[in-house]
């Protein structure tokens, strides 16, 4: 302990000394070790079984752990990593184009736009080619040349061929490669699964993650399970906002209870927004459908230059009438310009009027050039199935019209915070993939989130956790300990309380204003009046829900209604600080864009002497005053510069 | 011995197993059936030919009793799997869909238990015919269905037998139904056998289709030519 | 669009189920089918109604997580998608639509729509992998896979899981769901080592899960929204004989 008070405030990163290239082999040879004969006294417990969760699982088991595992959904196989379709990154220079583990290291950390860790996105870097090896080796296929080796692509801008891709669907052949691995370990008796089966709540002894409670989604049976550490890999928050590409399922529980057992949640305000998806057809609509990046490289994005011509069809707005806004601000990109500066100005022209379909929120994405350049077989042969699925939930050609798209909310790149380990605050909870906010800082590249999932969870956690278990004693905490009975009847009381209101409105309408607000005041653009009016909002919003919402039925059944409302509940606490967040980082960064601090040119505008820090929130014991705890960002081996791709 | 014995009947107690046993069954059915026929349209050259061959498989004496008793086993067989299957089949969906839709399914496929056993009735109603049976007198001694050196008139038997006309339609209709077996059966063998890719599946498909039409065509030509008079 | 839905209700997997009626009044015809059991559901449970249970979850058509019979056909017998990718605007005004699980003894009812096709977890228990620890991979490119394997194992692993294949099928077989997975992972050189134990150890799991055989009838593929072709059965069919061959034997 320091005797600097404003030092010990700031959470330890546990960052190996050392130049930045050797941190983590350094810090491998450096961590304790735990006798494989001993390794079977641990249970280790493995929250989620997407791409993190799933590699984690397997990987700990394959070395001697004790593990179980726990999924909301039916199976393993549908954690919400399935759905990713554009590509994972990796430095293999199979391109021989000049890239290197230096170089994708450091455009995540400015494509991050300078505030993500140094340390871990080098790892990032670092591991990224022994995925690529593991996955071809559990028979991921993934796309090939003729010549029997894999093929790459450029994704999301970068200047280099670095992506892995199976077709649209390399999320779904990943995380099929980690369950099969999971299976594999369930079957050898290493991992027991727990499908059907949602955390509740966190258990922490002493200041140590010992443990969680669930509920089993069948039979309603809440039951307390005692391990040595806990890792949660629940995926992100993006459902905060009702609407977004994320599953229906996703959520934010398992995280925030373990903010409300003691752990940092580190730049909730960080939110990705996709530019291409499908634009929202009514208010009925349930999710959103996002159309891989890939097609804005044979793609143009316009919208009429007069609002008058927005009602018109496409066809009949002449050439000279159409604004390609993305190639016309930024030539050198055009229509690949990055995430988070597409999805803006898509907003910026559908704030003036000029948006296209229902409700003006809309812009073309046109592949007339395209095909009348490579003819529509090409085209087809690229990009068919997406333009199927457009075709299934539109009901329109678009090898005949444009494509109409809108951004949606996408991914989220904060989370807990975690250390270098991947270790959060409270010792012994380990948090990867998405559900932790380490790599990406404030704007994620494309085809970097499957990267950073499989390598937290195969190669980084698995080296760092038995650093922490050798300082534990196996089986020290069990079940009997009179916290898992405290945890297990307050989430108990959770509940029934949640069936006792018996209020007038639904759990979807409470979600539902809840997510139009966040998008309003805590989407694509913030203002400070805008985030102190959801505050107060989302606060009201919260008082109501738990006086006037209704959840039928029971809690000893198949409940759909009562895992909702539980998930809204927390959506409707964590809301309030993703705005308290955005609120206090008055600066504009990657996906966080303060209209308020802003170039002559309207592009972000960064503040690296007083905002270059992790926003990292304690639970205070009331929702509304969370404090802050912040963890400076200190860059070695980069320099802050601007993001420029004019 | 009893690894190999044991090997068998896990063999045997898979899936898979049983329907290649089905398969394998069908394919020495289908030899039998082609060889059957092959003999039964020696009537088309005339009395001589066709008494000469059946004095010929008469002559095999206890021999004749092999291929007999391999065709019954064969018989016994594909019906026992069969039934298997169709058991485990049923059990494997208690509940049954209110509203039942088929969208590729054909219709010999969906009969091919219906089909089997009707086909098993009529190959018993057969054997009772001409092989054991007497309803037209056949086996009787004054000598009427006999050639001069005492072998049986097959030629004449078999006209006789189909100038009765219930008799040729209860025939035609079981012939129809072996089409139809064989049409999904044949194709369906490839499958199961696992000698079906992408390109020849359509080809498998119009074998059987054939196959089915060729057989059960050749088999009727005789009830039809008796009928209509063309043999005599 | 108005809408009669004759919809399965079942408490849970013991209870008897039954058809229930409802009247799905002004449903746009831009909702996906899934959506237009939110809007009946929201309905009932303003009304005070137990709400229908149904599966899904990332509503993109990846997941495999819905599941629905509807009229007879799994995911709308459209083929190609399922049924969180199926719109309204396949429905007729006025129509009734029977809205049904997806019916085989190895997918128990969880409640009314919502089964249990963990079967098919333990179906993949049984070898449904390659056995490679993390870390000891070799180097990537080390062993080249011509396009054409490589594109047809792909093809296969498009899997989704979702058992639409057992709940078209006649007989309830599951034998499409294995035969793409023993397709994907037979056809590459990674999965070689393992081929004859992996097919004999997922049939095994497969049949004893209590699945039916497969009378090679293809309502599988046609209803499959992944279009897996039923080629794949034969492929497996073909692996296991050997298989079972080698073992009987060589032991």
């Amino acid at each position: 302990m320091s005797s600097n008070p404003r030092q010990s405030e700031t959470p330890d990163a546990a960052i190996p000394s050392g130049p930045l290239a050797t941190k983590w082999s350094r810090h491998k040879m450096n961590a304790r070790l735990i006798n494989p004969a001993n390794r079977r006294k641990y249970h280790v417990i493995v929250v989620g079984s997407g791409l993190a969760g799933a590699a984690a699982a397997a990987s700990l088991s394959e070395q001697g752990y004790k593990v179980s595992c726990f999924c909301y959904q039916d199976s393993p196989r549908r954690a919400h990593s399935i759905a990713a379709q554009g590509g994972i990154n990796a430095a293999k220079n199979y391109q021989n184009d000049g890239d290197s583990v230096h170089r994708l290291f450091y455009d995540t950390i400015k494509g991050g736009d300078f505030r993500a860790r140094e340390a871990n996105v080098y790892r990032l870097a670092e591991v990224s080619v022994n995925i690529i090896d593991q996955c071809v080796a559990q028979g991921v296929p993934f796309a090939r040349e003729y010549g029997g080796l894999l093929a790459n692509r450029s994704f999301g801008g970068a200047q280099v061929s670095r992506t892995f891709y199976a077709a649209g669907q390399t999320g779904q052949q990943l995380l099929l490669g980690a369950y099969q691995a999971l299976e594999k370990e369930i079957a050898a008796g290493g991992v027991k699964m727990f499908p059907r089966t949602e955390m509740l709540d966190l258990v922490v002894v002493d200041g140590h993650a010992k443990g969680i409670v669930t509920r089993d989604m069948v039979t309603g049976e809440v039951t307390s399970h005692a391990g040595d550490a806990v890792l949660l890999a629940t995926g992100g928050y993006g459902n905060v906002f009702y609407l977004s590409t994320n599953a229906m399922g996703c959520n934010v529980t398992a995280t925030w209870r373990a903010h409300k057992r003691g752990a940092l949640f580190a730049n909730p305000c960080y939110t990705q927004i996709h530019p291409t998806c499908i634009p929202v057809a009514g208010s009925f609509q349930s999710k959103l459908t996002l159309m891989s990046e890939s097609l804005r490289n044979d793609g143009r994005v316009w919208v009429p230059k007069r609002k008058e011509d927005c009602g018109k069809p496409a066809a009949e707005i002449a050439e000279e009438a159409r604004d390609y806004f993305l190639e016309r601000k930024y030539p050198s990109f055009g229509n690949l310009a990055p995430r988070d500066i597409s999805s803006r100005a898509a907003k910026e022209v559908c704030d003036e009027g000029r948006g296209v379909g229902p409700g003006g929120l809309g812009v073309y994405l046109d592949f007339a050039d395209s095909i009348k350049r490579l003819g529509e077989a090409a085209i087809r042969e690229r990009y068919g199935n997406l333009f199927q699925i457009y075709h299934e939930i539109t009901g329109e050609n678009a090898y005949t019209q444009p494509m109409r798209i809108f951004p949606a909310v996408h991914y989220t790149m904060g989370g807990l915070w975690v250390d270098y380990n991947l270790m959060s605050n409270v010792q012994g909870l380990h948090v990867l993939g998405e559900a932790n906010f380490s790599d990406h800082g404030a704007n994620r590249l494309g085809a970097s989130a499957l990267m950073q999932g499989l390598a937290d969870g195969y190669f980084v956690v698995p080296a760092t956790l038995p650093n922490y278990l050798a300082t534990q004693k196996p089986g020290s905490v069990t079940t009997a300990h009179p916290q898992f009975a405290a945890v297990r009847d307050e989430v108990a009381q959770r509940v029934s309380k949640l069936l006792s209101i018996k209020g007038k409105r639904t759990v979807s309408s409470f979600h539902r204003e809840l997510g139009l607000l966040m998008w309003d005041e805590c989407g694509m653009a913030r203002t400070k009046d805008g985030l102190l009016k959801a505050i107060e909002k989302i606060k009201a919003l919260r008082e109501e829900f738990w006086t006037n919402v209704m959840v039928p039925g029971s809690g000893e059944e198949f409940n759909q209604q009562l895992e909702l409302a539980g998930r809204v509940a927390d959506f409707l606490e964590f809301g309030e600080l993703m705005c308290v967040d955005a609120l206090q980082r008055e600066e504009s960064c990657g996906g966080h864009f303060r209209v308020e601090h802003q170039t002559p040119e309207g592009e972000a505008l960064r503040d690296d002497d007083d905002f270059s820090y992790v926003a990292a929130w304690a639970y205070s014991g009331d929702v509304s005053r969370p404090q802050l705890r912040k963890e400076w960002l200190t860059y070695e081996e980069v320099h802050f510069s601007t993001r420029s791709y004019k | 011995m009893k690894a190999l014995y044991l090997a068998v009947i896990r063999f045997y107690a898979s899936s898979i197993g049983k329907k290649m046993i089905v398969a394998l069954s069908a394919l020495g059915l289908l030899a039998f059936l082609l060889g059957h026929l092959a003999g039964n349209l020696l009537i088309f050259s005339g009395p001589d030919a066709l008494n000469a061959y059946a004095a010929k498989l008469h002559g095999l004496g206890v021999f004749l009793w092999v291929p007999r008793l391999g065709l019954l086993g064969l018989v016994g067989v594909h019906i026992m799997a069969t039934l298997h299957l169709a058991a485990q089949n049923r059990a494997a969906r208690p509940q049954e869909y209110v509203a039942d839709a088929t969208l590729r399914a054909t219709r010999s496929s969906r009969m091919m238990v219906l089909s089997g056993l009707t086909i098993l009735a009529f190959i018993i109603y057969h054997l009772l015919h001409f092989t054991v049976g007497n309803l037209h007198g056949f086996h009787d001694d004054n000598g009427v269905y006999r050639l001069a050196d005492g072998s049986m008139n097959v030629y004449k038997m078999m006209v006789v037998a189909f100038g009765v006309w219930f008799n040729s339609l209860f025939y035609l209709v079981a012939l129809t139904l072996l089409g139809s077996h064989l049409s999904h059966g044949v194709s369906s063998l490839f499958q199961t056998l696992g000698f079906t890719t992408p390109r020849t599946r359509p080809l498998y498909t119009w074998v059987g289709r054939l196959f089915a039409v060729a057989i059960c065509g050749g088999f009727a030509s005789i009830p039809v030519a008796v009928l209509a008079g063309f043999l005599k | 669009m108005n809408l009669t839905l004759k919809v399965w209700r079942q408490k849970n997997r013991n209870a008897p189920g039954h058809l229930a009626e409802y009247q799905a009044r002004d449903i746009p015809v831009d909702a996906s089918f899934l959506e237009m059991l939110d809007i009946v559901n929201e309905r009932l449970i303003e009304s005070g109604d137990d709400p229908i249970a149904f599966d899904h979850d990332c509503r993109e058509g990846i997941c495999g997580m819905c599941s629905l019979t509807i009229n007879g056909k799994p995911h709308g017998g459209k083929g190609g998608v399922t049924t969180c990718q199926l719109h309204m605007r396949e429905f007729q005004e006025g129509q009734t639509i029977v809205i049904e699980p997806f019916r085989a003894s190895a997918f128990p009812v969880v409640k009314d729509l919502a089964v249990n096709r963990s079967a098919f977890d333990r179906i993949i228990q049984g070898g449904g992998f390659i056995s490679v620890r993390t870390g000891s991979a070799p180097e990537a490119n080390g062993t080249p896979i011509a396009k054409d394997v490589a594109d047809r194992a792909f093809a296969a692993a498009a899997c989704i899981g979702c058992g639409a294949c057992v709940a078209a099928c006649k007989n309830a077989s599951a034998m499409l769901f294995v035969a793409a997975k023993v397709t994907h992972l037979n056809s590459v050189p990674q999965g070689q080592p393992e081929r004859d134990r992996r097919v004999l150890g997922m049939v095994r799991a497969m049949d004893a899960a209590g699945f039916g055989n497969c009378t090679n009838q293809y309502e599988c593929a046609a209803v499959c929204p992944k279009e897996i072709p039923a080629d794949a059965i034969a492929r497996l069919n073909r692996d296991y004989g050997t298989a079972a061959i080698k073992e009987a034997l060589a032991g």
